[in-house]
């Protein structure tokens, strides 16, 4: 019976998109994320029903549990297994815990993708993260040096000493630093990602570097720190601090003029990218080792020997559109 | 001389002089006196800790929560003016005042009322300011554009030449400088940790005395609690982690006795100073990050050896004729 129904359902669909006529039904593609609730994934949704409006035979399903539990995804996995859908892409929970549910869905024909946040290898076809440690290197010394024509002094406000992520992103920065002529990194600090140590190294790159231009900080703690310090030093627009951060962070010191502009993900790019893989793989393409999928507006993704692709630059935001991000993550 | 030198204050005096001068020799920049005044006005919130700190100390307890009531007053005071942005910021403080006053209240009756050791009745607050901040936060930062203008304003607004900020901790140092040495209050701090036996026979109540540093030590980390969250633009569960030791460390620097009973707000006050001077040298002298945490480890850790030596009381001889006998 509820097959009957489901049958009829679908023929009204298509009959209803006979433009699509090459398509016999709809494809439906889930969205799962952490939580629902959340403005960066409902950004991402946002993302998402725009690629299904640009692709036009595609139906997204935007859900996830009411909190950020494993336990939670699996049953909305395993619902979403029980309504046949043709793709579930996932922003994960747990790297592990998912695993067996989503086998169960690849074993089903469901093409399974990770977005954001990675489930481990073997429960999913392939990863897509929001860009790549090269690319992030470039793109934060690219802020800093984009308002400096004639360059000058520019300095480092870390994490932690020994946070993995910085100094992955401080060592791809540096290896492209000759590209930006003029721009001198004069020193790394570490502001442990408290708000006061972080002020407090902001004040003495002040004082040790009066040259200093730009101060990159690629951690969301630091740049808010740091602006907040130059804007106290009466230092705004001698100083132009940029970095990582999150619109709704970085709003009111974009306003204030401390920051010119910073980079992070864009959620809604995510979204849309992970709903066109998705459907390229439904399509047919097959997601190994250096393979290339197709992302709609995003253009392709190649993947690595892990089945991982990097989606594109962090995205920039400033005075021209962080209000408008703000209000979403 | 002799004597000038075994006082402790004038000792921390000392140090910190030749700590500035030791700095200025790397960064002639530091003893700048538009520096000196930033180092003082950056390390106010410490120093109004610190007094609250040493209030609670010198009656035999520990105040390991101060850091978690800032965190959690301060978040309430962002979550109140982004809120309410119309409320005058002289009403917000008041309320955080008594926010953290009734929270060190709540460690105050815990320790009076059922005798647990203040160490555990603290630590175990801690962790549980901590979680109330994310319960009502959510977990969500409060950013600068969620503040009003007047709300971040005022602790850097120039007053005679100086912040409000540094005024204020003149202003906290001159009134419990005036309570420990002018009320019965301050005087039953120092009774109650110099010896807490003798202290009930001169009518003291200890568990009250105790209460009442408590609740000082709580409205102070009230007000800290303001002050850095507009200081710093932004509020979210974890600022000031780990500040609580920060406080303590100032306080034993200061030559405020673990033990209890000894101690003053000229010790409290330097203490802090001396760790204000070194968190602010340490960026631009210039030195490796793994080294500043050792530096940092190894001066409390003199402070406290000196202070150690000091403290050890000859026993007084009271029969001196018996003696001779």
């Amino acid at each position: 019976m509820k097959i009957l129904k489901a049958l009829m359902v679908t023929t009204a669909v298509s009959l209803a998109l006979m433009t699509n006529a090459a398509h016999a039904e709809n494809k439906k593609i889930a969205l799962v994320v952490k939580a629902l609730g959340i403005g960066f994934f409902e950004a991402a949704n946002k993302g998402a029903q725009e690629a299904a409006k640009e692709l036009g035979d595609v139906e997204v399903i935007y859900t996830g549990p009411t909190t950020t539990t494993a336990e939670g995804q699996i049953e909305v996995i395993n619902s979403l297994i029980a309504q046949k859908v043709d793709a579930i892409a996932v922003s994960a929970n747990d790297t592990d815990a998912l695993v067996p549910a989503l086998k169960k869905a690849m074993e089903r024909g469901i093409k399974v993708i990770s977005w954001d946040s990675g489930v481990a290898k073997d429960g999913r076809s392939m990863h897509l993260n929001p860009s790549s440690s090269p690319l992030i290197g470039n793109m934060i010394i690219k802020l800093a040096a984009d308002q400096l024509p004639d360059g000058g002094d520019v300095a480092v406000l870390s994490a932690t000493a020994t946070s993995t992520n910085q100094n992955t992103w401080i060592a791809e920065m540096k290896k492209v630093q000759g590209n930006y002529k003029g721009i001198n990194v004069v020193a790394t600090v570490y502001g442990d990602d408290l708000a006061d140590k972080s002020y407090r190294e902001t004040q003495g790159l002040i004082q040790s570097y009066p040259n200093l231009k730009a101060i990159i900080a690629p951690t969301s703690v630091g740049i808010v720190a740091a602006a907040q310090a130059v804007e106290d030093a009466g230092k705004v627009g001698q100083i132009n601090v940029t970095g990582l951060g999150l619109p709704s962070e970085m709003a009111g010191h974009v306003k204030a003029g401390s920051s010119k502009s910073f980079a992070i993900w864009n959620p809604i790019d995510l979204g849309y990218s992970a709903t066109m893989i998705a459907y390229d793989l439904i399509g047919g393409a097959e997601a190994k080792p250096g393979a290339e999928l197709k992302m709609g507006r995003m253009g392709t993704v190649k993947l690595d020997d892990n089945n991982e692709g990097a989606m594109a630059d962090p995205f920039v935001y400033d005075a021209k559109n962080v209000e408008e991000f703000a209000k979403i993550f | 001389m002799a004597t000038l030198l075994k006082n402790r204050e004038i000792l921390l005096v000392i140090a910190i002089i030749a700590l500035v001068f030791l700095i200025a020799l790397r960064f002639p920049g530091f003893v700048a006196p538009a520096n000196l005044a930033r180092v003082y006005n950056d390390t106010s919130i410490l120093i109004i800790l610190a007094l609250g700190q040493m209030a609670v100390i010198l009656t035999r307890c520990i105040d390991l929560s101060m850091a978690a009531n800032l965190a959690l007053s301060g978040m309430v005071a962002a979550m109140v003016n982004a809120a309410f942005p119309g409320i005058p910021i002289p009403l917000v403080i008041l309320v955080v005042v008594a926010l953290g006053a009734a929270l060190g209240s709540i460690n105050g009756l815990l320790v009076w009322k059922l005798d647990i050791p203040p160490i555990v009745v603290t630590l175990g607050t801690l962790t549980i300011y901590r979680g109330t901040i994310f319960l009502l936060s959510k977990g969500a930062w409060i950013n600068a554009h969620q503040m009003s203008d007047a709300f971040k304003a005022l602790p850097r607004a120039p007053l005679i030449g100086f912040p409000v900020l540094s005024w204020l901790s003149v202003l906290a140092i001159a009134a419990v400088y005036i309570l420990m040495t002018r009320t019965p209050v301050g005087r039953a701090f120092f009774a109650v940790g110099g010896n807490p036996h003798a202290a009930v026979y001169t009518g003291i109540d200890v568990g009250r005395t105790r209460f009442l540093a408590y609740c000082l030590s709580g409205g102070l980390a009230g007000l800290s609690g303001y002050l850095w969250v507009s200081r710093y633009a932004v509020a979210y569960v974890d600022i000031a982690a780990g500040f609580e030791l920060d406080i303590i460390a100032a306080c034993v620097i200061g030559g405020i006795s673990i033990a209890g009973g000894i101690g003053s707000v000229g010790g409290a006050v330097l203490g802090s100073l001396f760790l204000g001077v070194i968190k602010n040298a340490l960026p631009v002298i210039n030195i490796s990050p793994f080294a500043q945490l050792a530096i940092s480890g190894t001066v409390i850790i003199i402070a406290v050896a000196v202070n150690a030596r000091t403290e050890k009381r000859k026993g007084r001889v009271i029969l001196k004729k018996a003696e001779a006998v």
